[in-house]
C-alpha cells in the first residue's frame, strides 16, 4: 500500500493552519471539479484532493495522520500500524457526497470505510441514476456498434457495508447517434433499497476527435484540397466520406472556401445530417525552375487582380 | 466472459421531455429544489404550473451539476447558475473552434 502525502496533494506545508487548508482545498476543488474542469485528469485529481481534505480539515483525523507521518520513510510502502484501533480513534462522520467518493486503501486502512451514506435512509428507496460519458468514433455512429464499458459503482453488500463494485456492460450504440446525445439504460443505475426500483444509467456520447472529419450536430464537414487547375477547370475527385468513397464533381471556377453539400451523407440520425466538403486551393510550391517559370508566365500574361475589391492599384 | 448479453438502451432525443416527478426522482432531489432552480432561471420548463412542467432532457445533467457544485464547492444558486452559463459558452466556443 502506498503512503499518501496529503499535504503535498493540497500544496500546503505540514504546519498549515486549518484556514490555509480550507483555502487550498477550495482553490483545488474549483480547479479540478469534474463538472467544470477542463483538465484531462480532473476526476482523479479531484478525488485525491477530496480525500486529502477529508483528513486534513478534521483536526482529529489530521492528528492521527500526522502521528503516522513522524516515523514514515519516504517512498516506503505503508503498512497500517497494528494497534490503530486503539491509537487512532475518531468520531466517525460520513463520507462526502453519499456513495460517489471512493477513498484509497491507504485512507480506509487508517479511518475505516466511514459512514455508509446512501443506502440506509429508507427501507424502500429508488436507486440512484448514474451518468457516464462514453467515447466513440464517428464511424461508430455511421455503422452502429457495441461497446463494453466498465463502471465503478457503489453498492451495498449483504452485511450492509458499502462496497465498490466493478461492472462490465455490453452496450449497443445505435446507428445515427449524435455528439452529446444520451442513451438511457433502464435499471442499470444503483440498486434500490427494499422494494425500491433500481436507478437508470445515462450514457452521454462523445466523439473522439478525427483527423479528417469535424462534427456539428448531425452535420459533418471535411476539408477538400484541390490544385488550382482542378478548381479552375473543374474535375472529378474521389472523396473519402465516413460512409464510403464517392466520386465528387467539382464545378469549374470553384473558389477556395466554397462548401459543397452532400445531402444526407452526414450522421444517419432521425433527420439525417449533411456532409460538407470545404474546398481549399493548395498551391504548388515555387521551389523548382519549372514551376517558377510557370508562375512567371501567368504573372506576365494574366490580367487577374485578386485585390480588385480593395480598390488599390 | 460466458455471458455476453448486449444491452440496448433508449436513445434520448433533444425533444424528449420529463415531468417534475421524473426529474426529482432521477436527480434525487425534492420538488422544492427544482422550484428554486426554475426561479433562478437555471431550468426553463415548458408549461405554466408545476403540475404541467415538462423539462428538456438536458435538465437532468444541469440539476446534477448544480447539486455537485453546491456540495463540493460551496457555491450558492446564483454562482452555480453562472458556472453553468459559462460552461455552456465554453462548449459552444469549443464547437466553433472545431468547425
Amino acid at each position: 500500500m502506498e503512503y499518501k502525502d496529503y499535504y503535498k496533494t493540497m500544496g500546503v506545508g505540514r504546519d498549515a493552519t486549518q484556514d490555509e487548508i480550507k483555502r487550498a482545498y477550495r482553490k483545488l476543488a474549483r480547479k479540478y471539479h469534474p463538472d467544470v474542469s477542463q483538465e484531462a485528469d480532473a476526476e482523479q485529481k479531484f478525488k485525491e484532493v477530496g480525500e486529502a481534505n477529508e483528513v486534513l480539515k478534521d483536526p482529529e483525523k489530521r492528528a492521527a495522520y500526522d502521528q503516522l507521518g513522524s516515523d514514515w520513510q519516504a517512498q516506503q510502502d505503508f503498512r497500517p500500524p497494528p494497534d490503530r484501533e486503539s491509537g487512532f480513534e475518531y468520531t466517525g462522520g460520513s463520507r462526502p457526497g453519499g456513495g460517489e467518493h471512493d477513498f484509497s486503501d491507504f485512507f480506509e486502512s487508517l479511518f475505516g470505510q466511514g459512514g455508509s451514506g446512501d443506502g440506509r435512509r429508507g427501507f424502500h428507496m429508488h436507486g440512484e441514476d448514474h451518468h457516464a460519458k462514453i467515447l466513440i468514433d464517428l464511424q461508430d455512429s455511421y455503422n452502429g456498434t457495441t461497446r463494453t464499458i466498465t463502471l465503478q459503482m457503489p453498492g451495498v453488500a449483504q452485511d450492509g457495508q458499502v462496497i465498490n463494485r466493478q461492472r462490465n456492460l455490453n452496450v449497443s450504440i445505435p446507428r445515427g447517434i449524435r455528439q452529446g446525445q444520451q442513451i438511457r439504460l433502464a435499471g442499470q443505475g444503483s440498486t434500490g433499497m427494499g422494494d425500491g426500483k433500481a436507478g437508470d444509467l445515462y450514457l452521454e456520447v462523445e466523439f473522439r476527435p478525427h483527423d479528417i472529419y469535424r462534427v456539428d450536430g448531425a452535420d459533418v464537414s471535411m476539408d477538400l484540397p484541390l490544385a488550382p487547375w482542378e478548381a479552375a477547370l473543374g474535375t472529378m475527385v474521389k472523396l473519402p466520406t465516413p460512409s464510403g468513397v464517392i466520386d465528387l464533381k467539382i464545378p469549374a471556377n470553384s473558389q477556395g472556401g466554397r462548401k459543397l453539400r452532400l445531402k444526407g451523407r452526414g450522421i444517419p440520425a432521425k433527420t439525417a445530417g449533411d456532409l460538407y466538403a470545404i474546398l481549399h486551393i493548395a498551391l504548388p510550391p515555387a521551389d523548382d525552375p519549372g514551376t517558377r517559370e510557370w508562375y512567371q508566365r501567368m504573372q506576365r500574361d494574366s490580367e487577374f487582380n485578386p485585390r480588385a475589391k480593395l480598390e488599390v492599384a | 466472459m460466458t455471458r455476453k448479453r448486449i444491452i440496448k438502451g433508449q436513445l434520448l432525443e433533444d425533444s424528449d421531455l420529463v415531468t417534475l416527478d421524473e426529474l426529482c426522482r432521477s436527480c434525487m432531489v425534492e420538488t422544492e429544489t427544482v422550484t428554486l432552480l426554475v426561479a433562478e432561471g437555471i431550468l426553463e420548463p415548458q408549461g405554466q404550473s408545476a403540475e404541467r412542467w415538462r423539462f428538456g432532457i438536458t435538465s437532468l445533467r444541469r440539476v446534477k451539476t448544480v447539486i455537485h457544485l453546491q456540495r463540493d464547492l460551496g457555491v450558492n444558486l446564483a454562482g452555480a447558475a453562472l458556472a453553468l452559463d459559462l460552461l455552456d459558452q465554453i462548449a459552444e466556443l469549443k464547437r466553433g473552434m472545431q468547425n
